[in-house]
C-alpha cells in the first residue's frame, strides 16, 4: 500500500490534521522526524504547517538545514510528489526546492480566514483531478504569506505556467496574487491555503478534498 | 527610615509573626521571600477563600473540581475534558504583549498538567475606550501577544469577547480559558508520592525574570509608577511551550511519571511546596542543579523566579533515564534538582514534610519549612463587607428615565463592533474541531484531538462577563452572567455541564470591594444550582485599582456544554432567508445597567430585571430542543438577546447574514424596549411561526411573532431605520486597519 511521510519538525502543527485526512482519503500515513535522514520508502511526501523550529529568524530558515531536507531534495530530484502546505511551502522555498519567498503580510497581522482561489494549472501534483480556472473555497492562517520573488523569476514562473493556485481578493499582498506554486518538474507543490482544513461539512469547507485527492491520486 | 524586609515582599506584620510561630524561630530572607510569594493573595486567595467555598462544586461527571490545575469532567465515551480559567490581568497592563502571551502559556501548562492534550482557548477581553491612545497599545498589544503565543504554541483560539468601557481605562481585564482532552483514564494529578522519587525540572533556564510577580504585581493595585514594574513580567516563548506540551505527553502516554506539576506563579517554590504537600511528603531541592540563564543569582531568585515554559515531573529513580531520553528527543532541558523525602514526626507525633534547600546535594542547608504551611496554610482574611452608600438611592431612581433618546440610530452604532477584526488574527481551526467558529453566541467543537477520535461528542463554550450589570447589582448581575452563558452555550443545542469562572474585582481592602466580591459569588452560586451547572474551577484577581478607583465589579465565566452526538452545524445567528421572527422570552422595560442608559448615558441608577432561574432553566431545554430540531420546526437563524438588547441582537443577525428585519407596529414601542437587556429572551427566525409559537407556549414560555426577516434594513416602526450596509460601515473600527 502506498504510504505518504509528513514531515514533522519541532514546532510543526498541522501533522495531525494532515494524517487524519489522509487517512480518512484511504492512504497510508507515517510521521518523519526532521533529525531523520531517510524517508523510510514514502511514495509521497507532506511538509505540514506550523511554526518549524519556531520560525526563529524567519519561516524555515533553520528547518532546511534538518538532515531530513536533504533526503527531501533528492526525493524531489527523483520526481516524488511533495506538498508543502504554508509553513511547509516556507520552508521548501527556503531549501530552494521552489522559487521566491514567503515575507510578512502586508497588512502586517496575522490572518486566519477563508478565501477564495482560482487553480491556474491542473499541471501539478495537487491540482492534477481539477480544472484549470476551478474557484475552490480554502481557510488560510499565516502571518508570513506575501508571496514575492526577483521580476525575472516571476516571468519565468508565468511563463512556464508554474503558479497553481491565485487568490481572487488578495488578502496579503502576494505579487501576482500568487497562493501556490509548483516546481518546473511539476512534481513539488507549495500554497499557503491549508487544504486539509477544508475537508469535512461538518466544519464548513469541502474544496480542500480536490487538493487532497489529487495529491493522492499522483503518488 | 527603610521599610522592614518582609513589607517589601508583600508580607503584613502579622504574616510574619504567623511564619515565626510555624518555624518556631525568625525565618531567614530566602524563606521569608519563599512565604511572600505562597501567601501572596494571588496564590493563597487569602481575601477570597473563604467565600469561594459557597460556589456548588458537584456533579455526577465531575472528575476533578476546584483547587487543582484544572477541573475535569466525563463527558462519555470514555473522554474526559479538562478545563481551566485564568486572569492575566496585572502583566498585560504593564506589558501588553507578554503580559497577554504569557497568560496564554501559563493557562496550557495547567491543562496538559492532567494529563490533557490542550485544544482551545478563548480570550476574554475589557478594555478601556479604544479612542484613546493608551487603550489602544494595550488593546492592540495583547491581542498580538494571544496571536503570537497561541498560535505559535499550536493551540487554536475559538472564542472569547471584547468588551470595551472606561471602568478598564490603564486596567484592562485578559481572561484566559483553556480547554483540553484525554482518555479518561490517563488523568494524572499533581503528586510528589514516594520518599527517594526523583524531582525533575524540564524546559526553560531559570532567570531573573517573573520574580515578585505574583506578590509585587498581582497582589497590588497601579499608580502613576506602574512602569516601574515591568521586570516582574515574565517573558514567553511559544517555541519552548511547544516542544514542553509534546515531551510531557509522551511522558505521560509511556506512564513515565508519578506525578506532575507545572511552575507558574512563585515558580519552583510553589511546584515543590504543592506536590509535595499533596501528597504528604517532603522534599529536598538543591540550588546547583537548576540551571540558570544569568549569573550570580541569589538562591531567592532562583526559588521565586516566574521564568516561563518550566514543569516539574516526580519520577522514578527507574525510569530517569527514559525520562531523560524523551527530553532529549523534544530538545527539552532536564535536570533532577531534587528528591522527595519522608515526612518528619514533630514532638507532638505529628507527620510534617519538610521543604529544605540545600545549596548543593550534601551541602548547605539554607531553607526548611514545612511544605504544607506554604502550600495550604496561608492565612485567611474574613475582610470587611460594606455595601456602597449610595446603593439604595440609586436603586430607587428609574434607570434611563432621563436620558436623550432622540437619536437611537446614532446610539445604536455606537454599541457595534466586529470581532472579527480580533479573531482572524488568531488560529481558530486547528485539529479541525471548529464547527461553529468564534463571533456566535458560543463556539462549537468536535470533542476529538491527537490521540482521542471523534466518536460524535462535541462540546460548545462560552465566555462570558458583564462589568455593568454587576455593577448595579453584584448579586443579580452574576446570576444574569451565568444564565446567559448557559443560554449561549444552549443556542447551539449543547447542555451545559460545568463552568470555570475569573473573578475579577478592585482592592479587596476596600468594604465596597468585598461585599460585592461576596455578593457576585452568591449569585454565581444560587445560578448554578439552580441551572445544575457545577463551578469546577476558577480563579480570583484582585487590586483590579488605578490609582484608589476600582474597576466595576466583573465575574467573567466560561459555560462548557456537551452535545451527545452531532450530526450537522446548528443554525448561524445570520439573516439568511425570508422569515418570520419570533422572540421567545419577555422583555421587561427596564435599563438598569444597560448597554445604552449606563454606558452611552452614564446613567448607573436603577435595579436590574428579574431573572427567573426556574424560567431560565425552562428556556435553556427548550432552546437545546429547538436548535437540534431546527429542520422540522423550519428555523433558519437564531440568537439571544443580551447586551445591547434587541437593538443590537437584530443588528448582529442582520450583519452576520444577508438580509433586514422589519419589526411590526407595537411590537417594540420604545427605547425601553429596544434596548432592555432583561435576560432569558431569544430571537428565532422561522417559516413555521404559529407552529414554533405554539410549541413553546404549550412549554409554559412566553413567545410571539414581531416581525419579518426581509429586505436591506432594520426597521422598527418609530424608532429606527437603517441600512444594514451604513451598520456594517460602523461595525468594523476604522482605526484598527
Amino acid at each position: 500500500m502506498k504510504s505518504v511521510g509528513i514531515v514533522v519538525f519541532p514546532g510543526s502543527n498541522c501533522e495531525f490534521d494532515v494524517a487524519a485526512v489522509l487517512e480518512s482519503n484511504g492512504v497510508k500515513t507515517s510521521f518523519l522526524w526532521h533529525g531523520q535522514s531517510s524517508l523510510d520508502d514514502v511514495s509521497g511526501v507532506v511538509l505540514p504547517g506550523g511554526f518549524a523550529h519556531g520560525d526563529y529568524l524567519r519561516p524555515g530558515a533553520i528547518a532546511r538545514f534538518s538532515p531530513v531536507m536533504a533526503a527531501v531534495g533528492e526525493f524531489a530530484k527523483r520526481g516524488g510528489p511533495i506538498l508543502g502546505i504554508c509553513n511547509g511551502f516556507q520552508v521548501l522555498t527556503e531549501a530552494g526546492l521552489l522559487p521566491g519567498a514567503l515575507q510578512k503580510n502586508s497588512g502586517l497581522r496575522f490572518l486566519c480566514k477563508e478565501v477564495e482561489v482560482e487553480v491556474e494549472t491542473s499541471d501539478s501534483v495537487a491540482t492534477s483531478t481539477s480544472n484549470a480556472g476551478e474557484i475552490l473555497r480554502l481557510p488560510i492562517n499565516h502571518f508570513e504569506g506575501n508571496y514575492t520573488c526577483d521580476i525575472r523569476t516571476l516571468a519565468d514562473i508565468e511563463d512556464n505556467d508554474q503558479i497553481v493556485l491565485r487568490y481572487l481578493d488578495n488578502p496579503n499582498g502576494s505579487m501576482n496574487s500568487i497562493a501556490g506554486v509548483c516546481s518546473e518538474k511539476r512534481n513539488v507543490v507549495g500554497m499557503m491555503p491549508h487544504p486539509e482544513r477544508a475537508c469535512d461539512s461538518l466544519t464548513g469547507l469541502t474544496d480542500g478534498l480536490k487538493i487532497i485527492q489529487s495529491f493522492i491520486a499522483n503518488i | 527610615m527603610e521599610m522592614p524586609i518582609h513589607r517589601t515582599l508583600g508580607l503584613t506584620d502579622s504574616e510574619l509573626e504567623m511564619i515565626t510561630e510555624v518555624l518556631g524561630r525568625s525565618p531567614n530572607h530566602l524563606e521569608l521571600a519563599m512565604y511572600s510569594v505562597m501567601w501572596s493573595e494571588h496564590c493563597s486567595y487569602k481575601s477570597s477563600r473563604i467565600h469561594l467555598g459557597r460556589l456548588p462544586s458537584k456533579g455526577e461527571n465531575v472528575l476533578v473540581g476546584p483547587g487543582e490545575n484544572a477541573g475535569v469532567i466525563d463527558i462519555g465515551d470514555g473522554i474526559a475534558v479538562a478545563i481551566r480559567m485564568e486572569s492575566h490581568n496585572h502583566p498585560s497592563a504593564i506589558e501588553p504583549y507578554q503580559g497577554a502571551a504569557t497568560g496564554v502559556g501559563g493557562i496550557l501548562r495547567d491543562i496538559f498538567t492532567m494529563g490533557a492534550r490542550p485544544i482551545a482557548l478563548l480570550d476574554s477581553l475589557r478594555m478601556g475606550p479604544i479612542d484613546d491612545a493608551k487603550n489602544r497599545w494595550i488593546f492592540t498589544g495583547v491581542v498580538s501577544g494571544i496571536s503570537g503565543y497561541g498560535n505559535a504554541v499550536g493551540v487554536p483560539t475559538v472564542g472569547g469577547e471584547t468588551v470595551f468601557d472606561k471602568t478598564f481605562n490603564s486596567n484592562p481585564l485578559v481572561n484566559v480559558a483553556a480547554i483540553g482532552i484525554l482518555p479518561r483514564d490517563r488523568l494524572v494529578l499533581a503528586k510528589a508520592s514516594g520518599a527517594s522519587n526523583l524531582a525533575v525540572l524540564l524546559g526553560a533556564s531559570t532567570g531573573r525574570d517573573g520574580i515578585g510577580g505574583v506578590s509585587v504585581l498581582a497582589s497590588a493595585g497601579f499608580d502613576e509608577n506602574s512602569s516601574t514594574k515591568r521586570p516582574s513580567v515574565q517573558v514567553g516563548d511559544p517555541y519552548e511551550e511547544k516542544r514542553l506540551i509534546e515531551a510531557c505527553l509522551e511522558l505521560l502516554d509511556l506512564k513515565l511519571v508519578v506525578g506532575i506539576q507545572d511552575l507558574g506563579g512563585a515558580g519552583i517554590t510553589c511546584a515543590t511546596s504543592e506536590t509535595a504537600a499533596n501528597a504528604g511528603m517532603g522534599m529536598d531541592v538543591f540550588i546547583s542543579e537548576i540551571p540558570v540563564r544569568e549569573q550570580n543569582m541569589e538562591p531567592f531568585e532562583v526559588m521565586t523566579s516566574e521564568s516561563q515554559e518550566r514543569m516539574l515531573a516526580i519520577v522514578t529513580p527507574d525510569s530517569l533515564d527514559q525520562v531523560l531520553k524523551v527530553a532529549k528527543k523534544w530538545e527539552v532541558s532536564a535536570s533532577v534538582i531534587g528528591k522527595v523525602t519522608e515526612p518528619v514526626k514533630t514532638d507532638s507525633g505529628i507527620s510534617v514534610g519538610m521543604l529544605c534547600v540545600f545549596d548543593r546535594q550534601g551541602g548547605r542547608l539554607l531553607a526548611e519549612v514545612p511544605a504544607g504551611s506554604l502550600a495550604d496554610e496561608a492565612p485567611k482574611y474574613d475582610r470587611k463587607r460594606e455595601a456602597p452608600a449610595d446603593l439604595e438611592s440609586r436603586k430607587s431612581r428609574v434607570a434611563g428615565a432621563g436620558c436623550d433618546g432622540s437619536d437611537l440610530e446614532n446610539d445604536l452604532m455606537q454599541m457595534l463592533f466586529d470581532p472579527a477584526w480580533v479573531y482572524t488574527q488568531y488560529d481558530h481551526q486547528l485539529f479541525l474541531n471548529t464547527v461553529v467558529k468564534p463571533g456566535m453566541d458560543a463556539t462549537l467543537l468536535r470533542a476529538a484531538g491527537p490521540g482521542v477520535e471523534f466518536s460524535g461528542k462535541a462540546i460548545a463554550v462560552s465566555a462570558d462577563g458583564n462589568s455593568r450589570w454587576c455593577a448595579v447589582n453584584p448579586r443579580a448581575g452574576a446570576a444574569m452572567v451565568v444564565a446567559e452563558s448557559a443560554l449561549n452555550v444552549a443556542m447551539t443545542g449543547a447542555k451545559p455541564a460545568c463552568l470555570v469562572d475569573c473573578l475579577n474585582f478592585g482592592n479587596p481592602e476596600h468594604p465596597e470591594v468585598m461585599w460585592q466580591l461576596s455578593e457576585a459569588i452568591d449569585g454565581i452560586a444560587e445560578a448554578c444550582l439552580q441551572l445544575e451547572i457545577p463551578v469546577v474551577g476558577g480563579n480570583v484577581s484582585l487590586y483590579n485599582e488605578v490609582n484608589g478607583v476600582d474597576i466595576d465589579p466583573t465575574p467573567v465565566v466560561t459555560t462548557l456544554g456537551v452535545i451527545d452526538q452531532l450530526r450537522q452545524q446548528p443554525r448561524s445567528i445570520g439573516f439568511s432567508e425570508n422569515a418570520d421572527l419570533v422572540l421567545v422570552g419577555k422583555t421587561e422595560r427596564n435599563l438598569a445597567g444597560s448597554r445604552w442608559a449606563y454606558q452611552l448615558k452614564g446613567d448607573i441608577d436603577g435595579e436590574l430585571p428579574q431573572l427567573d432561574l426556574k424560567l431560565h432553566m425552562e428556556l435553556v431545554n427548550l432552546i437545546i430542543e429547538l436548535s437540534q430540531r431546527a429542520d422540522e420546526f423550519a428555523i433558519s437563524a437564531m440568537h439571544d438577546v443580551s447586551d445591547g438588547g434587541l437593538g443590537l441582537a437584530l443588528s448582529e443577525m442582520a450583519l452576520a447574514g444577508t438580509l433586514g428585519a422589519d419589526i411590526d407596529a407595537g411590537a417594540i414601542v420604545d427605547h425601553f424596549e429596544l434596548f432592555s437587556e432583561s435576560g432569558s429572551r431569544v430571537l428565532v427566525a422561522t417559516n413555521s411561526a404559529e407552529e414554533v409559537v405554539e410549541y413553546i407556549s404549550c412549554r409554559g414560555l412566553p413567545a410571539a411573532k414581531i416581525g419579518r426577516v426581509t429586505g436591506t434594513k432594520i426597521c422598527v416602526p418609530g424608532l429606527i431605520e437603517v441600512e444594514v450596509e451604513k451598520l456594517r460601515a460602523a461595525y468594523r473600527p476604522s482605526f484598527l486597519k
